[in-house]
């Protein structure tokens, strides 16, 4: 933790969902103290979980992602509990005031005057309620690097919109580039790209900003539209749109410039993507697949008569590899060469020996799960290791620590704090 | 003319395709100093990707690599030239960031591996891309961004479960790699500035796709905690109601309803006496299979007669989460987005003007510039020589 390269940079942290959380994490993972700013009176929209006290039979019946709490049981307190936040939780910290009083408004600028970041994916309309802007936090406190994450925009017709990641794909166009192209996309399923990638973008520019305040002593207001910075990700799409005037479509699982699919294996759902560049790997895969006669065809001879009867030739694929374990399979081609990969489930995953000899998965300990493991950043620093150092933060889990230590708020004014309902560790009762 | 906030740091940069050039890219268009080393003759692959305007292949026409390397200046090497070697050496003394995407051992070969440059450059952060990362059973390993994301993402759950997983949109898995990436680079960068030493930053694709929020932090997490395995969900199987693509009259619209949400698409449906009965938002009716088809036997009739931009607009007045399923051509014409720069105009002196995604985000002090496009192959061989030979 002493030398992580973010060491000494404290980030006030107001962020929901998954977007902003995940910037955040990336920011702790490289050892910034990153606060969650948090209340026990408002439950934030599907952040600490899509509910503060599910019913058990609602969670039994979501995907995996949302329901799989510790053993299969909310628990006593869900909002500890649940994959959706802590999945993101990790190497953070939890204080808990109600931002609606004047009160809790005072201790939230003293915190902020010893604070370099303050970050937020709300929409405009919750931090205007809660006078939250630049303008407001720089007069408290001059430097700070403010990074606003709104879903489209912060000012104009879009800046009310209220969106997931999903959402903000669909309207950049990712919904109609993706899923079976003999299907129409109402089979599409759910996907969180730009969750991901706002947050990355964020974690990119406040760095940035830390940098250019570090050389200048300046701040800066960051204003990071999840859309907006999703969108170069569509480029090679959107500028085949610009240069020919012709939208494109799904590929499904196809390649423009390779022979590629997704086959299944021996044994129950199990799948494994092969993508063929070209003749040379062609022609190692007809060999560990047995030479057979079809390979010799002369509608297979050539790279571009194989794209072309490319639907004949994945049935013919399909007939080798559902003899085929998915792993053993992947092994046997990339040995040799040939591009593949076993679809990996959430299990093969927590499995997987490379991602073992990389200490990717590590465990962690909270009073309301117990010890588990969880994934470390997607980044490996050489002298300063970004580890799990902590497991996924508990509601209000650090409100000793921020405002006793760092605030210097004495024992009695933190009862009355208490007992006026900015410090706590569980939800209101009334919070459903 | 602000300052950007990479002015006067210096990344030299041997990265090809997407991952590194997108990592590479958002240093640039942020004020960073980028010297991109190509081979000669052909270049970045991406050069021979396109799409190309009026479709003529031109390796300094692709629009991929236009767009990617922005702001960037470019050299052609043959890395096994020992001048090739004296002039790397030579920039590097002056650089702060290298990042590089080869196989794993390929820099060794040219003595300009991480432990090779430490000894003449200790501060240096050194960045390498890589499928699988430089350890590991799969180091070795091929891939393509298919397979970065059935090993390393959410592919098994994405689909319907009588069918075959699928993929999500080309190449976007690389491009949240280098994204991770930029992450990275400058998270170490700034340790360097504050006070901790040079190091090696290793980007594994893969674990860009494993440690991502796009479901499988979760997914994983969840397998940890319940022994629960997301899988692909049936066709109109989603958890909750009425959520997911739904069509309308002109194409397809998207919505996430529940327990929690129900009410406001209720309120978006003009509250029709049907759905006033509480029982809708019982957290518990959302497990009633019967309750769901009673749900949509309203909510289809409704959605069919609108547009997607009529029900995006009733649905937001309304709080609902939602969007249209746009085309890049409604993209295009979006003038929100138009507004906004979510794409703007480029000047190329070879391919013209062209159109392309603009700024991902807003510095307000140090702000976003396209201050030269993409270098044409070679176009700075002879400035860079004499700049630093």
């Amino acid at each position: 933790m002493e030398n992580l390269p973010l060491k000494g940079i404290r980030i006030l942290d107001m962020t929901v969902v998954w977007a902003g959380p995940y910037g955040a994490t990336l920011l702790a993972d490289l050892g910034a103290e990153v606060i969650r700013v948090e209340s026990t009176q408002v439950m934030m929209p599907i952040t600490r979980g899509t509910m503060a006290r599910p019913p058990q039979a609602m969670i039994d019946n979501m995907p995996g992602f949302a329901g799989g709490f510790p053993d299969k049981l909310v628990g006593n307190h869900p909002w500890n509990r649940s994959p959706i936040f802590n999945s993101h939780g990790r190497n953070k910290l939890s204080m808990t005031v109600d931002l609606r009083v004047k009160r809790g408004r005072e201790i939230f600028d003293e915190l902020l005057k010893v604070s370099d970041v303050f970050i937020d994916n709300n929409v405009r309309e919750t931090m205007d309620k809660l006078n939250i802007n630049y303008e407001s936090l720089s007069s408290v406190k001059n430097d700070i690097i403010m990074v606003r994450m709104p879903a489209y925009g912060d000012s104009g017709e879009y800046s009310k919109f209220r969106s997931l990641g999903i959402h903000m794909a669909d309207a950049l166009g990712h919904g109609l580039m993706r899923g079976y192209t003999d299907m129409d996309p109402s089979a599409n399923s759910g996907e969180f790209v730009v969750d991901a990638s706002a947050g990355t973008h964020a974690a990119v520019a406040t760095i940035m900003a830390l940098i250019h305040r570090k050389r200048t002593g300046q701040g800066q207001l960051i204003e990071l539209p999840s859309a907006q910075a999703t969108f170069g990700y569509m480029s090679e799409a959107f500028m085949e749109y610009t240069f020919s005037g012709i939208s494109p479509s799904s590929l499904g699982n196809r390649h423009p410039r390779a022979l590629q699919g997704c086959y299944q294996c021996k044994g129950n759902d199990r799948w494994i993507v092969i993508t063929i560049w070209n003749e040379n790997q062609w022609k190692i895969f007809i060999e560990l697949i047995g030479n057979p006669d079809w390979a010799n065809k002369p509608e297979f001879s050539t790279h571009d008569k194989r794209v072309s009867n490319h639907d004949l030739i994945d049935s013919l694929i399909t007939d080798w590899t559902t003899k085929q374990d998915h792993k053993s399979a992947m092994e046997l081609l990339q040995k040799h060469g040939v591009p593949a990969g076993a679809v990996l489930d959430a299990k093969d995953s927590s499995e997987d020996p490379h991602l073992a000899s990389r200490n990717f998965y590590q465990e962690a300990f909270t009073e309301d799960t117990g010890t588990y493991k969880y994934g470390r950043s997607p980044f490996v620093l050489s002298n300063t290791p970004t580890n799990v150092r902590r497991g996924p933060v508990m509601l209000g889990q650090d409100n000793e620590y921020v405002y006793k230590t760092i605030l210097g708020i004495s024992d009695k004014e933190y009862e009355e704090l208490v007992s006026e309902g900015h410090i706590g560790s569980e939800f209101h009762p009334d919070i459903t | 003319m602000n300052k950007q906030s990479l002015s006067g740091i210096r990344v030299l940069d041997f990265t090809n395709h997407i991952s590194g050039p997108y990592c590479t890219k958002l240093l640039a268009d942020f004020g960073a100093d980028v010297i991109k080393i190509e081979k000669p003759i052909t270049g970045d692959i991406s050069r021979s990707i396109g799409p190309f305007p009026g479709q003529q292949k031109n390796l300094d026409k692709s629009g991929l690599f236009m767009y990617l390397n922005t702001n960037k200046r470019g050299i052609t090497l043959d890395l096994n030239d020992p001048i090739s070697k004296e002039l790397i050496l030579k920039i590097l003394e002056t650089t702060d960031i290298l990042v590089e995407n080869f196989r794993p051992g390929t820099m060794e070969k040219w003595g300009l591996d991480y432990n090779s440059i430490k000894k003449i450059k200790p501060e240096i952060i050194y960045v390498s891309i890589t499928n699988f990362g430089q350890t590991g059973p799969y180091k070795d390993y091929k891939a393509s961004d298919a397979i970065i994301y059935a090993m390393g993402g959410e592919m098994y759950s994405t689909g319907i479960i009588d069918r075959e997983p699928v993929k999500l949109g080309p190449n976007i898995v690389l491009f949240q790699g280098g994204t991770a990436a930029a992450v990275g680079a400058l998270g170490a960068f700034f340790g360097t500035i504050n006070d901790s030493s040079g190091q090696h930053v290793d980007i594994s694709l893969m674990e860009t796709q494993t440690g991502t929020q796009d479901r499988r932090q979760a997914t994983v997490l969840a397998y940890h905690y319940s022994g629960i395995i997301n899988e692909r969900q049936s066709l109109g199987g989603s958890a909750t109601y009425p959520s997911g693509v739904y069509p309308c009259l002109d194409g397809y619209f998207e919505l996430s309803g529940g327990p929690t949400r129900i009410g406001n698409i209720i309120k978006m449906m003009g509250n029709p006496p049907e759905l006033m009965d509480p029982k809708w938002k019982n957290p518990l009716s959302q497990s009633d299979p019967a309750l769901k088809e009673e749900f949509e036997s309203y909510f289809y009739p409704f959605v069919m007669e609108k547009t997607k931009l009529e029900l995006w607009k009733l649905a937001q007045e309304n709080g609902v989460l939602s969007a249209p399923l746009n085309s890049m051509e409604d993209v295009a014409n979006d003038p929100y987005f138009r507004e906004k720069e979510f794409f703007q105009e480029y000047i190329h002196p070879i391919a013209g003007s062209f159109i392309a995604p603009g700024k991902p985000w807003i510095m307000h002090e140090t702000p976003w510039e396209i201050k030269r496009s993409s270098p044409n192959l070679g176009e700075h061989n002879a400035e860079i020589f004499s700049e630093f030979m």
